[in-house]
């Protein structure tokens, strides 16, 4: 059901998209190339009976969006790399208390101030590992503006039902570029909320049922939506809302079933792996990712964001004179899909990843292809500059 | 203080984690007096805390209760009640929680006057890491990281957050308990950003390495240097050197933020809003 | 808070929760109470308590607390 078609921006698709998966509160501070987010919530969130704030640094953005989903509302902020290296170590406390919540990442050049208005894809690997310890965390890579609005939804879906910090991560190009985006109507949209203590029984909020691995799903299903049907969630508490009676603990300490502070190496160790088995037990329910051409591709590229869709332009290419290439965009980063992709590369010879970091996607792929026969090659461009098909096309070529 | 213990602490959490001596379970007493007296909603109060040895209070308390990251209590405690300002919201912190690490949120909440109770549980030191000096340090003092005496200058944290926009300001101390208690009790009330400054003693790791003696010489050396605020008013700078100053800093008006919040949805939902 | 007038029927301590540190014992006007091996309070002379609340007020671990007549 498509009603609307309008000329937009990558960070204003974000942004209806957010509306439309109900957020309520947002908290940021301004920092290119992510500030239309802020301003534009600014303006439509007070309307929808939301909380605009601009905090006074990044580390309050992130605390308060905590703050916020624990009072009970959809919460989100959006931010760079500065600002993201920042917000890092709230990320690892929503991690560990399970506090759902979206943080978007408008990547720029790097390292520090870098390239404000340059788009790079620097910080895949900060958005897996940025904070410190052992911690779950998904991050969602849209590769065009449609995508950005498709994937913010899916991005709250998950925060919401898993109880993790999604990560948005976009770059300079998906969040400024403009194209045309068909708004969904938005009854089409399918809109998950985190689920609620059920009544009459005694809440822990960090309770747990035991048992089975979460039933993970097979690799067909529908496009770019994550689905939760057949999973008991059996790992994922209920979220009671603050101000209900419930009088629940939340702490970044590791904590027991009612959330309280322990040293017991018995409960850290089932704490711990629970959280992390949350996402890795779910790899690929939570692969989102696009294809083209890959049944009888020996060339695989496999990119990701904005450089996927050079990528596109370079297979395409390729295919008119007679490669036999074929694309992997994962769009779904974290967790990698090693799965997806080892099948998908089964008759691949060469898989080669052009991104513009100096390598940090390509040692995941090399990773997941340990032990085939596929020749791995990364591309890589920090020049501040979009990878052309053209240089892609020539990477194709010379291992064709 | 055993039939507060039973209806607000969450009893299984004690005894508490402070050493003996330590004036933070007084602080904490107090916190909770207030409470009972202002009958702040059982279930419709969010108590939020930093790290620390203050921080740790939040836990023992049968509210629902975030104890968050070091320094950004205020921060997480405006998301709670900007996203809900149905709820009373109060942050326990201590004086290296707020004052340092944290201490960009203590002014700008205290700039928008959110209405936030903030108890600072003030014993002029890091506790929890045992002895390093904190904001509030006095000159001169000794500390695990100032062997040679401390050569900061500490901050007068009442007259930096009145200064910030506060619209409730007072200090207390552990020796002045019931003071504390109506201070903090003052601030529950305001509808407006109210901190409280509560001197607490640390008699284990500044008390020793300072030789101030045993808790209780401590709370008489609060005892016997404290000046009200309308005396020290009358005193010369000298004169105040190594006094603490007690008593109602600041109690004013001025529009809260959650309610111009409430004026922004309210303009937006009815186009009046640009 | 003094009240002459109440009687105080006991003054009870909970020692586990006590830490010994001798807070109430130093501030007690009227010497009712003294320190054990450990340096928590016993109660020596509860005739003299004037009920004026101040070690259960200034306790750091809620562990001393006074029961009087009119608690009933």
């Amino acid at each position: 059901m498509m009603s609307e078609a309008r000329l937009m921006q990558g960070n204003e698709a974000c942004v209806e998209a957010a509306l439309a998966a109900g957020l309520k509160f947002f908290a940021g501070y301004p920092i290119t190339p992510s500030t239309e987010i802020a301003e534009m919530l600014a303006e439509r969130l007070p309307a929808r009976g939301g909380t605009f704030i601009q905090m006074e640094d990044e580390i309050s953005s992130m605390a308060a969006v905590i703050g916020a989903s624990l009072a009970g509302v959809k919460a989100m902020t959006a931010t760079s790399g500065p600002g993201f290296s920042l917000k890092q170590e709230n990320i690892g406390f929503a991690s560990m208390a399970e506090v759902p919540c979206v943080v978007v990442n408008v990547q720029r050049g790097g390292p520090s101030t870098g390239l404000p208005t340059s788009p790079a894809q620097g910080d895949l690997m900060q958005s897996r590992w940025g904070t410190h310890g052992d911690h779950p965390v998904v991050v969602m890579a849209p590769g065009s503006v449609a995508e950005v609005f498709t994937v913010t939804i899916q991005a709250f879906n998950v925060a919401e039902v898993l109880r993790v910090p999604v990560i948005l991560l976009m770059d300079e190009v998906v969040g400024h570029m403009r194209e045309k985006v068909l708004l969904p109507e938005a009854s089409s949209l399918t809109v998950l909320d985190r689920r609620g203590p059920v009544e009459g029984e005694e809440y822990r909020p960090f309770d747990y049922r035991d048992g089975e691995r979460p039933l993970d799903l097979p690799m067909t299903k529908p496009p770019l939506e994550v689905d939760f049907s057949g999973d008991g969630l059996r790992d994922v508490p209920p979220l009671a809302p603050f101000g209900r009676g419930y009088r629940f603990h939340v702490t970044g300490l590791v904590h027991d079933a009612r959330g309280l502070p322990t040293g017991d190496p018995t409960l850290t160790d089932r704490l711990v792996r629970r959280l992390i088995g949350k996402v890795e037990n779910r790899r690929d329910r939570l692969a989102l990712y696009v294809t083209e051409a890959v049944d009888d591709a020996e060339v695989l590229v496999v990119a990701f964001g904005s450089v996927g869709r050079s990528a596109l332009s370079a297979v395409r290419l390729a295919r008119e004179r007679g490669i036999r290439a074929g694309l992997f965009r994962p769009i779904t980063v974290w967790p990698f899909p090693d799965q997806v992709i080892r099948k998908l590369t089964q008759g691949a010879r060469t898989v080669i990843v052009p991104e513009m970091n100096m390598g940090q996607m390509v040692r995941e792929v090399e990773r997941a292809l340990a032990g085939t026969t596929a020749a791995v090659q990364g591309y890589s461009r920090v020049d501040g500059e979009l990878i052309t098909p053209t240089e892609i096309l020539a990477e194709i070529e010379e291992v064709a | 203080m055993s039939g507060l213990v039973e209806e607000y602490f969450r009893q299984d959490q004690l005894p508490t984690i402070w050493c003996p001596g330590c004036g933070h379970g007084i602080v904490l007493a107090a916190l909770v007096r207030a409470m009972d007296q202002v009958r702040v909603p059982r279930d419709r109060t969010v108590v939020v805390s930093g790290i620390g040895c203050s921080s740790r209070a939040s836990g023992y308390l049968d509210f629902d209760t975030l104890h968050t990251t070091h320094g950004r209590a205020i921060a997480f405690a405006t998301g709670v009640k900007l996203a809900n300002p149905e709820l009373t919201v109060i942050v326990i912190t201590g004086d290296g929680d707020v004052a340092a690490i944290g201490g960009n949120h203590l002014i700008h909440a205290a700039r928008r006057n959110i209405d936030l109770t903030v108890v600072c549980f003030d014993n002029n030191i890091y506790g929890m890491t045992s002895g390093q000096y904190s904001p509030i340090t006095p000159q001169g003092d000794l500390a695990s990281t100032a062997p040679y005496g401390n050569i900061d200058r500490p901050f007068d944290l009442c007259g930096l957050v009145r200064e910030a926009g506060a619209t409730y300001v007072a200090r207390a101390t552990t020796f002045h308990h019931n003071l504390l208690t109506e201070y903090i009790a003052r601030g529950l009330r305001k509808k407006g950003f109210a901190f409280i400054d509560a001197l607490s003693q640390c008699p284990t790791y500044y008390g020793r390495r300072n030789r101030r003696g045993s808790a209780a010489e401590m709370m008489r050396w609060f005892r016997d240097n404290a000046v009200t605020v309308r005396k020290a008013e009358r005193m010369e700078p000298a004169e105040l050197e190594g006094k603490i100053v007690i008593g109602e800093i600041y109690n004013g008006e001025a529009r809260e933020y959650t309610e111009l919040c409430g004026d922004i949805i309210r303009r937006a939902q009815g186009g009046e809003g640009r | 808070m003094a009240r002459a007038d109440v009687k105080v029927k006991a003054i009870e301590v909970d020692r586990l929760r006590c830490k010994g540190c001798g807070i109430c014992i130093e501030f007690c006007p009227r010497e009712v109470l003294e320190a054990d091996e450990e340096g928590k309070p016993n109660v020596v002379a509860i005739e003299k308590c004037t009920a004026c609340r101040l070690c259960e007020l200034r306790c750091p671990d809620f562990a001393i607390w006074l029961r009087g007549a009119d608690d009933e």
